[in-house]
Formats: C-alpha cells, structure tokens, sequence
C-alpha cells in the first residue's frame, strides 16, 4: 500500500468532496465519465471572467493580449505535458468526439474505395461513429480487431487484417467500459510498417500515466481536460504537421482564414485552420492549470497510488458471491466492470446511489463490448486518486446490502 | 375509485416509511404483483425507447378501458411500473390524459423522472398517455 500518497491533504482540494448524497458523504466512482475538478481549475476560470475576459488573437488592446497569452500558454503546457514537439501540433478542441470527427473529415477527403481503415472491437460509439460516417463519403473499407476471451485486443487477428491497404488504424488507448490498457505502442509500430497512421484516443489514458507522444511516434491523438481535473467542453488534438497540413478543416468560420474574398478563401497557419470561432477560451487556461495541478501531485504516484486502489478493490469485490468482473488483466486503470448475478445493473446502481455512491451502469456507450460479453451492460465503479481505501470499504458493504435487498 | 384516489392511497402508503430502505424494499415488494406478460408481448414494438433497462408496455382496449400489461428486466424500474398500472390500469382513456404525475413527487421517487435517470418513468407515463391519446380517437 502507497504510505507515502498523502489522499486526505489532496481532497481538501476538491471541494464537491464534502457534498451529501441522501444524507450521505458522495462517494464518487465515476471517475471514468468525469472527472472532479479542483479549486485552483475552478479559480482559474474564475480569475479569467473577473481580471481578463476578452477575445483572442484579434485585440490590440491589453485585455486581449492577456487572454491570448494565457491561452497560448496552455497550449505549450499541453505541448510539454505530452511532449509534443511543436506547439502548432496541438490544436484545442472541445473535446475527444470534435477531435476523431476532425481527423475522420480530413481523411474523408483523401481516402479512397480501395483503400481499407481498422477500428479497435473496444470502441466507444465516438471512436465508431464519426468514421462510419466517413466510410459512406470515401467508399473505404472498415475492418475491426476482435476481442479475444477477456476482453484484450486479439493481436495475431489485428496482424491478418492489418495489410498495405490499410490507411488508418484507430484504437482507445483505454478502454472506456472495462479499463484495459490497449498495446498500442506494438499497434503503431506494426501499422506504421505498412504505411497506416494511426489515431489514439487518450480519453480513459491520459489521466493515469504519463504519456510522451514523441517517443510513441503516434500520428495523432486525443483527450479531454474534463477527465483530467479540467473542465468540460474542452479537450485536443494532437497531429503530426504534415499530416494536418494535408487535412481539410472541419469548420469553417472565423480564426481560421489568412485571406477571405467570395470566390476563395486561404487557411490559416496550424494550429488555427482547425480553431474555428471564438474557442472556450477559460476552458483551455484552466484546462493549462489542472495539468500543471497533476503534475504537483506527480502522475507517477497517482499511477502507483491507483493501481494499489484498483488491487484492493478487486480483492474486495471477488469476495461477494456472485459477482463477476469483466476485462480482468494485469494491463488494466482503475476500473472495474462488473455484474453480480440475477441481478439487473440498474437495480445496483440505483441502489448504490441511496448509498451515496455513484457509479455508472448500462452499456457505457460501447455497445460492442456488451455484445462480446453477451450483457446487457454493466456497473462500472472507476477509482482515481481523490478516493480512498475506506471508500471501497464502504462500496463493499454497500452491494452486500444492494445484494440482499435484490435477491 | 378515481385516479386521484388512487393517487392519494399510495402517497398514504409511502408515508409509512422512515428511511429509504424500506421504501425501496417495498419497491421491490410490489414489482412481484405485476401481472404475468408474455415474452411473445415483448417485442420491439412495444418497448418504450429511453430506458436503460428494458421495459415494455402492452395496451388493450376492453370494455372501454385500456389493460395495460409491462415488464422490466430490472426490479426497482418494475416496482415503479407497478405502481404506475395502480393507477393507470383499467382506466377510460379521458381519465388518463386528465391525470397528472405530482404524486410521484409526493412519495419521494421525483429522481425517478429525471430525464438522466434513463430508466423510463417518465417514458413510461409519456406512452401510457399515448395510448389513452390513441384510444379516445378510435
């Protein structure tokens, strides 16, 4: 057990922490959907609408200045924190769906019928959707990665299908509905020997370990700061240059022109063409703030304080008969999908609620994996570092009662 | 008895309790009177969209009141359907769409019409009321 991870001094930080749910402290398992957001992220966008609202890259006056430097230095905050090589390489969005739809359109543009893409069989329907949509416009092909027993991508069939053809390859870093960890440096490495880019969604990642997009050599990736202490409604993108060079913007607005007249308009320079409009301007500095607030922690004793989080929280659990937990493995974030049998997910959930315990159930937007296990949906209880070893404790004793109650 | 009556008798009922457990538990209790439906009656056409569990609504007309028949895959969301058929079964069309869901709140169940709860109550009273719109036409 992490002696050393000080979790009472940290969630002093959060001040929806000391909210009752029915009478009772919130216990908050949904760190998955969302995660809490500390007072300094909360201060900050505060700070922004009281000392310097304004407009970016378009004032001359000094309001502006002050908001377009603040906003700029999120983006070399990103940049670092991901270790991206150049800041015009991270383009805001507001959030991971706005960022898979900007690469889907770009490649909507430059793929062809004969040309084939593979999406991961653990996709959130964000990952699935967009590009569906961009196979009917492109005539390419999809082709999907099974799941083998546990859930774990079946990489001797990713191997068969992965081919010269292949474009673009796709995959969660994470799966959002079971927590497994994808392989993904071994999946860019093979689809980069036959000319694929691939795309990481970082959503369920990002907030768990470090990650260094250099040394990954991934073309693109995503994520969103709502996962990430920050707030929601933002999130980015992060693309090779060259790569969106090529792409074509998905909106077009203001911001993202160099020259406009009513027969041809030129785009900006990266990483405005794709900023289009007035962006979430508080939302990005405060998004700056809440990965400066983890990197204070430190993500290497968040990672290590949630793994021990997620260990005992699988000792616990298996103790109460019946209950079954879906994507076991020891690549896995502090997640853990489960079902207790005879027993409907939305009966515990709800229950657990009156507890003051949330969690989520249902499908988790991932109806594939529901299929692949042959369930309807699960209860889905993720653990971050705000929760603590009494909170699983008390989720324990909460389903013993939920269980007697049901059955 | 009325509809109101009705109403009125289950809000009696729910003042009994002290705490949410029993409340729930007697929840639970009721989702066991609920009539027997047939799986053959549980087909896509009758399943009400909106709910994270599956929940199905079967009406007939007989004798000028609708029969309803519903059945949940979860037992709390079949619990508030058998209290809902409490109230809504064997009622004239009219009566129906003249009625009205405060008594929900009345017994503390109001998170149960959230629209993020997904879990139909409020899909449910909104197809009840369909059919009672349908049914007064025919």
């Amino acid at each position: 057990m992490n002696l050393s991870f000080n979790v009472e001094k940290i969630r002093q930080d959060f001040p929806i922490l000391s909210k009752k749910i029915n009478n009772k402290p919130l216990i908050y398992f949904d760190n998955a959907a969302t995660s809490q957001t500390p007072i300094c992220v909360i201060d900050c966008i505060k700070d922004y609408y009281e000392k310097y609202n304004s407009n970016i890259h378009r004032g001359v006056h000094s309001l502006s200045d002050e908001a377009t430097s603040a906003y700029e230095d999120a983006r070399n905050k990103v940049k670092d924190h991901f270790n991206i090589k150049y800041s015009e390489e991270v383009i805001f969005t507001s959030g991971t769906t706005h960022s898979i739809n900007i690469v889907s359109n770009g490649f909507s543009k430059i793929l062809t019928k004969d040309d084939e893409i593979i999406v991961s069989g653990l996709e959130h329907h964000s990952n699935i959707v967009p590009w569906q949509m961009m196979i009917e416009s492109s005539g390419a092909k999809l082709k999907v990665i099974p799941l083998m027993e546990n859930g774990e991508l079946d990489m001797d069939e990713f191997a068969n299908i992965l081919s010269l053809k292949t474009k673009v390859v796709f995959l969660n870093h994470v799966s959002n509905a079971l927590g497994l960890i994808n392989p993904i440096e071994k999946i860019i490495n093979m689809s980069h020997e036959k000319g694929a880019y691939v795309l990481i969604d970082g959503a369920q990642s990002a907030a768990h370990f470090k990650i260094d997009l250099q040394k990954l050599n991934v073309d693109f990736f995503t994520a969103s700061a709502h996962k990430l202490c920050g707030p929601t409604g933002v999130g980015f993108l992060y693309g090779k240059k060259e790569l969106l060079h090529r792409m074509e913007p998905l909106m077009g607005g203001g911001e993202m022109i160099s020259d406009v007249t009513f027969s041809k308009t030129t785009y900006a320079d990266l990483p405005h063409k794709f900023e289009a409009g007035t962006p979430n301007i508080s939302g990005v500095i405060a998004f700056g703030r809440a990965l400066d607030y983890l990197n204070e922690i430190g993500l290497e004793k968040i990672e290590n304080y949630e793994n021990d989080l997620l260990d005992y929280a699988n000792s616990k659990l298996k103790q109460i008969e019946g209950l079954k937990i879906y994507g076991e493995s020891k690549n896995k974030t502090s997640v853990i999908s489960f079902n207790i049998e005879g027993i409907h997910s939305y009966d515990i959930g709800a229950l657990l609620d009156k507890f003051g315990i949330a969690v989520r159930t249902g499908q988790h937007c991932a109806q594939p994996i529901m299929d692949h296990f042959g369930v309807d949906g699960t209860v889905r209880a993720s653990f971050s570092f705000i929760n603590t070893f009494q909170e699983i404790d008390d989720l324990f004793e909460a389903l013993k009662k939920v269980k007697s109650m049901l059955s | 008895m009325t509809i109101e009556n009705a109403q009125k008798d289950i809000i009696d009922n729910f003042l009994f309790f002290d705490d949410w457990t029993q409340k729930y538990e007697y929840i639970i209790e009721l989702s066991k009177d609920l009539e027997f439906m047939s799986d053959n009656l549980k087909s896509e056409d009758n399943l009400i969209k909106g709910c994270q569990s599956k929940v199905w609504l079967h009406a007939e007309m007989i004798n000028g009141k609708i029969n309803f028949l519903a059945d949940s895959e979860a037992i709390i969301t079949k619990g508030i359907i058998s209290i809902l058929l409490n109230v809504f079964n064997n009622r004239k069309p009219q009566e129906i769409l003249d009625s009205d869901m405060g008594f929900i709140e009345k017994i503390g169940l109001k998170e149960h019409l959230s629209p993020n709860r997904a879990n139909g109550l409020s899909s449910m009273y909104k197809q009840i009321k369909f059919y009672a719109l349908a049914f007064s036409k025919s």
